[in-house]
């Protein structure tokens, strides 16, 4: 590879360059040729293309894609069904947005390659209701598909038959695992159930199901067009191909990215990403929305992978990617995700409802500098077995931002704990403004500005910052002219 | 059969396949803490949605621990049910759990019988670690049944039974998250939905979320009202399970202690609902062969099947679910109703009082009584022929509130005339039981000839859907009976699409019938109280002497000095009644 | 529309697209036409895409420019929406950033008028799948 070039995009190969719209030009970019291709090949043929080529789960998971879809096609059913979970939920994540809006066919595509190799006839993309323009988009791809007969009865004039219809989810983040997806589209409360059953063994209305993301099916037809050896060339020895990432936070350059699997943190900040915002101090970067955790400096040149990520203690996630510098609190990030997960719980098991509801409420605590050490250590086991209890994925890594920001940013923890001191200066209650009396020359502004009378002081003589009755709004910092004024 | 061998806490098991690790580690001995799991053999009640994660275990190999009551044993699988691990998440778990539940144990109706309560004490827990915000709902008071969701711990179980037991479908969990709970749509009040208060979900509730309204203080507050003459009348399967409310073997029959508890309690007249079901039998077994007769000449207006109407939760069902069907069932009125309308009548003249000084009581194994007692067509100017319902256990409240040593009390005898019954009225209390009432005496009075056998066999047992072919001395009657508002929508469902083959339908909201009612003791997830029960009740029936409705004197003296004639002007004015279309048109 | 039947069929609509484009690109026009292309995914939208579009519509139509703007997605630099992607006849695309109505201007001008870059142009920092080999 090009060494100015860090990036190669294959999901998003098409994003970008054509009009969505029209599908002439995604076939002027050979769409649609892998379907005929596919189609002159067994199913079994396919399949085994697929599993050659290493592709793994884009939604997070990481399971080999060409075994999903073996498992699905080795069930015997009349009736099967393909399934795109286009449910992107992560805060700051929008790579499956992105693709929906700027590619629709390749999903299409890829969707029909996957119902001829599972034996389906129906494909299903459950869709966030709060994606209207990818919604739009697909609905005319679909139309278009259909005119050219992509979709429908005897697709390129052979004995296969297959056709998409989308369903739309009201954006409830637990609704993209599989199980509470499928209870959704069946018309139920999108709440998982205990696997196995696998959706390959009984999903949509009890029939085998198979079950992909966005950004897994837009790598279907590159695959079966470059190959699975041209595939499989990319990336580590156990995950292959690329990765979407939506990089964001506080670095300069935010975006959409497609890196190679096996990339290091370090080449996609510093790189790609054009390093931290303002000159500032790189602190930590979040990867797998709320289910990851947070790395660190020691992590940057770890190459990105499924396996690698995991033991660092994060996980791939579906892709965002969130970089932090030395001005954010590290349990104030904690408690961000872990506010997140409390509100999308579906509430079935108790770990998850209640459990991250008391993480939060601990986080809370020592955010308001009323945590003890005892707290730090109920954060530990509770985190802990939420992970070993929960029922499904979401209260599986829920605690995942708690559990890696305690291992990584301890003394930060103890800081709160033990000093009653936020480091980044980012807890309000930790804070105090202080007047430096010999800096001050007592002009009286700060006094006037302070909403709330905390600070008392003569003319012409230092004043002082009351600190039982200050709110800590920061107005006197502002105000001050000279300098006099400095947090603690 | 295909055979798994595991291990489990170092013992080899072997079970069939399919079998879970929590009833596999049971055929060993090893018992696994659980909290929302409930499975009710032969009633087709399971609610295992693998929530509360009490019951989970270690399995060598996997990541995270597996939810026992859902996780199927595997060959060579290697189980380890009280590791630490486990036990620091079971407890963990469990503190979760009541850290979002109001400590309201001392003055809390389900305390002692509270399976949360007992969970907490099994594993010793002495101190919630992880305490804050409790969640908070509104409380929900219809005329039945209570419920202070604040107290829900999401086992779900009510769900189950309303929904896949019962396909009443007005209760399912709302909400996300923490706030998450089971409750109506829109957490509307059950009085304005199509709850048909069955109580199932009460039966399974294992806290005090769901219970009864409880009507004790204003049985004695008409008790020691001087002004107030007070009579009871006790359901058939009422003296099958009250016992069990005093430490009793369930199935041990408790009438004749019931009876002396009753007096001592301070009811003026003690009788027996089971006088009404006698009563009853006349109405809809005339009813029965009134409609068969005229359909038989070839009438094309009879409808049939005829279907029994004395569970009140089923009328319910009806009215609300398929009130386009509300022509079918019979019109008579259900034995606790038929009791209260001979009472204020006939017997309010005997005492030579006026009705709204004679205070009926009802010990009743269900809820839904609760909700009949109050429909306005059982009320004569505004005085309801039945005035309080209580259940079994609300009666053993009162026992134990008396100070009664129940166990010790001797027996005795229903007063007369409404306390005369036969073992027709007595098996009432079980599915099959009405059916079986009603052959007895529609063959007779149809036939003109005397049974030569008093049990059928062929009607009994619990299979949620049974049915049987009674010769009527050349004329086949086929029967049809169904617990369980599922089963029973199966048959209505049949009879709507014009495919039942069916005579006469017996119909009992609950699984067992009113052995397994909503406001029966709690059966805590044990079948086999149920089938205990439903042996005592044929038990009963069996040492009566008279054994046939149409044979109780005092029945036979009632049609006499008072009614004339089965189904007779009289009768319909007082025993029977209307149903009403209760279908909800919900506008979002 | 008729239905494609076979891979042939496919490569048909293809070759005709492409013929189609590059008549476009290099017609007998003295000048070809001016190609843009306007990042119209939900997060271009939200930075003012739409009216960078409707602004370049206008003023290449009363400067007489001979021009095809279209829509596509997301290029994937959020930090710099509106992006937009000008293809001159005969050169290689070029992708600008930040691009509102005045900047839309300034790149009419001197871009594609005067054939001069303006600002900061986004280098492209990635492989196409046309382009990565197998090493």
């Amino acid at each position: 590879m090009a060494k100015d070039k860090k990036q190669i995009r294959i999901a998003l190969r098409n994003c970008g360059f054509i009009n969505p719209e029209n599908i002439d030009e995604y076939i002027a970019r050979d769409g649609y040729q892998a379907l005929g291709k596919a189609l002159e090949m067994t199913p079994e043929e396919v399949i085994d293309e697929i599993k050659k080529s290493g592709l793994r789960g884009r939604g997070g998971g990481g399971f080999p894609t060409g075994l999903k879809w073996e498992l699905t096609r080795k069930v015997e059913a009349e009736q099967k069904y393909v399934v795109c979970n286009a449910d992107e939920g992560d805060p700051g994540a929008f790579m499956d947005r992105s693709i929906l809006e700027g590619d629709p066919h390749t999903v299409l595509e890829a969707m029909a390659i996957n119902g001829y190799c599972t034996g389906a006839s129906k494909g299903l993309i459950y869709i966030r209701a709060e994606y209207p323009l990818a919604i739009e988009r697909l609905k005319i791809a679909i139309g278009q598909a259909r005119e050219y007969g992509l979709l429908g009865d005897k697709i390129f004039g052979k004995d296969f038959s297959f056709d998409i219809e989308l369903r739309y989810g009201a954006g409830a983040f637990v609704c993209g695992e599989e199980t509470a997806l499928i209870h959704s589209m069946e018309g139920l409360r999108g709440e998982p159930t205990v696997k196995p059953p696998f959706p390959s063994e009984s999903g949509y209305k009890g029939a085998p199901t198979n079950v992909n993301n966005v950004e897994t099916y837009a790598n279907i037809p590159v695959i079966l067009l470059k190959g699975s050896g041209w595939f499989a060339s990319i990336g580590t020895e156990k995950s292959k191909g690329t990765k979407v990432f939506a990089l964001a936070g506080k670095v300069n350059n935010v975006g959409l990215i497609e890196v190679p699997m096996g990339t290091t943190l370090r080449e996609v900040i510093f790189d790609i990403g054009g390093g931290i915002k303002s000159g500032k101090k790189f602190k930590a970067v979040q990867t797998g929305g709320p289910s990851g955790g947070c790395l660190t400096e020691k992590h940057l040149d770890i190459p990105i992978d499924y396996d690698n990520l995991i033991a660092s203690g994060s996980m791939m996630g579906s892709g965002g990617m969130i970089v932090m510098d030395e001005d954010d609190c590290m349990v104030s990030v904690a408690k961000f995700y872990l506010d997140f997960t409390v509100e999308e719980s579906c509430g079935k098991c108790a770990p998850c409802r209640l459990g991250n509801k008391r993480l939060y409420e601990i986080l809370d605590t020592i955010t308001q500098g009323k945590g003890t050490e005892d707290d730090l250590f109920k954060l530990r086991n509770l985190g802990n077995v939420i992970k070993d209890t929960s029922l499904c994925g979401l209260g599986q890594t829920s605690p995942n931002p708690v559990l890696s920001t305690m291992e990584n940013f301890y003394d930060e923890y103890l800081a709160h704990v033990k000093d009653h001191k936020c480091p980044a200066g980012q807890c309000k209650a930790l804070m105090s403004y202080i007047i430096n009396p010999d800096a001050c020359v007592g002009c009286t502004l700060c006094a006037r500005v302070c909403p709330v009378d905390a600070i008392s002081g003569e003319k012409k003589m230092p004043h002082v910052i009351d600190q039982s009755i200050c709110i800590k709004c920061g107005a006197c910092f502002e105000k001050c002219k000279f300098g006099a004024i400095f947090i603690e | 059969m295909d055979i798994v061998k595991l291990t489990i806490d170092n013992t080899p098991v072997v079970v069939e396949k399919g079998t879970t690790v929590l009833e596999a580690a049971k055929t060993v001995g090893v018992e696994i803490p659980t909290l929302c799991y409930m499975k009710l053999d032969d009633m087709e009640f399971e609610n295992k949605p693998g929530g509360c994660r009490v019951c989970v275990v270690e399995i060598e190999g996997r990541r995270n621990l597996a939810p026992s009551c859902k996780t199927e044993c595997e060959e060579g699988m290697v189980v380890n049910t009280h590791s630490v691990r486990v036990v620091n998440a079971r407890r963990t778990v469990t503190e979760l759990i009541l850290s979002d539940h109001p400590f309201e144990c001392l003055v809390c109706s389900k305390s002692g019988k509270c399976d949360l309560q007992t969970l907490a004490q099994d594993l010793g827990i002495r101190e919630i670690h992880y305490q804050g915000e409790k969640s908070t709902y509104k409380s929900d008071k219809s005329p039945a049944i209570i419920r202070e969701m604040d107290k829900c711990i999401m086992c779900r179980r009510c769900e189950t039974a309303c929904n896949d037991v019962q396909t009443v479908g007005t209760l399912s969990a709302i909400y996300r998250g923490f706030k998450s709970v089971v409750a109506p749509a829109f957490e509307m009040d059950l009085d304005h939905t199509n709850c048909t208060f069955c109580g199932q979900c009460v039966a399974v509730c294992p806290t005090g979320a769901l219970i009864e309204r409880d009507h004790t203080w204003k049985v004695m507050e008409a008790i020691i009202n001087p002004e107030k003459t007070v009579i009871v009348q006790t359901a058939p399967a009422v003296r099958a399970a009250l016992g069990e409310e005093f430490g009793m073997e369930p199935g041990t029959l408790v009438t004749g202690k019931m009876v002396t508890a009753l007096r001592k309690i301070g009811f003026d007249y003690v009788f027996d609902t089971d006088f009404a079901a006698d009563l009853t039998i006349l109405e809809e077994g005339t009813e029965l062969l009134g409609r068969l007769s005229r359909f038989l000449s070839g009438n094309k207006d009879v409808k049939l099947p005829i279907l029994t109407s004395c569970c009140p939760a089923w009328v319910n069902f009806f009215e609300h679910h398929f009130p386009e069907m509300k022509d079918i069932p019979s019109t008579a009125k259900s034995p606790q109703q038929m009791f209260g309308a001979i009472a204020k009548t006939y017997f309010a003249d005997k005492l030579q009082i006026k009705r709204e000084n004679l205070v009926v009581v009802s010990v009743m194994p269900c809820l839904a009584k609760k909700y009949e007692a109050s429909r306005d067509e059982f009320k004569v100017n505004g005085d309801p022929d039945v005035n309080i319902s209580i259940t079994t256990r609300e009666l053993a409240q009162m026992i134990k509130n008396a100070n009664l040593k129940f166990t010790e009390l001797p027996d005795d005898d229903f007063d007369r005339p409404l306390g005369e019954s036969t073992g027709a009225g007595v098996i009432f209390g079980t599915t099959g039981g009405v059916i079986e009432a009603a052959v007895r005496t529609a063959y007779e009075l149809h036939t003109g000839k005397e049974l030569d056998r008093l049990d059928f066999e062929e009607l009994r047992g619990l299979e949620g859907i049974r049915s049987a072919t009674i010769d009527f001395d050349g004329l086949p009657i086929n029967i049809g009976i169904a617990h369980g508002l599922g089963n029973a929508r199966k048959l209505l469902e049949d009879i709507k699409a014009g495919k039942s083959q069916f005579h006469a339908i017996e119909i009992m909201a609950c699984p067992g019938g009113c052995i397994g009612g909503g406001g029966q003791p709690y059966h805590h997830g044990d079948v086999n109280v149920l089938k205990k029960r439903q042996k005592a009740i044929y038990e009963e029936d069996a040492g009566k002497t008279i054994r046939k409705s149409h044979e109780n004197p005092y029945i036979k003296k009632l049609y006499e000095e008072f009614l004339g004639e089965p189904c007779g002007a009289k009768s319909h004015e007082l025993l029977h009644t209307k149903y009403f279309d209760k279908k909800k048109k919900i506008e979002i | 529309m008729a239905k494609v039947k076979s891979l042939d069929d496919l490569k048909k609509i293809k070759e005709e697209f492409l013929s189609k484009e590059e008549l476009q690109k290099n017609g007998d026009k003295s000048l070809g036409i001016v190609q843009i292309k306007v990042a119209m995914a939900t997060c271009g939208i939200a930075s003012g895409a739409k009216k960078t579009m409707d602004y370049l519509i206008n003023e290449l139509d009363n400067r007489a420019i001979d021009a095809v703007v279209t829509q596509t997605g997301c290029m994937g630099y959020c930090y710099a929406e509106p992006t937009i992607e000008v293809t001159l006849p005969g050169k290689e695309p070029v992708v600008f950033g930040y691009v509102d109505e005045k900047r839309a201007g300034d790149i009419i001008e001197k871009y594609i008028q005067g054939g001069e870059l303006v600002g900061d142009v986004i280098p492209v920092n990635y492989e196409t799948i046309e382009e990565h080999n197998i090493e």
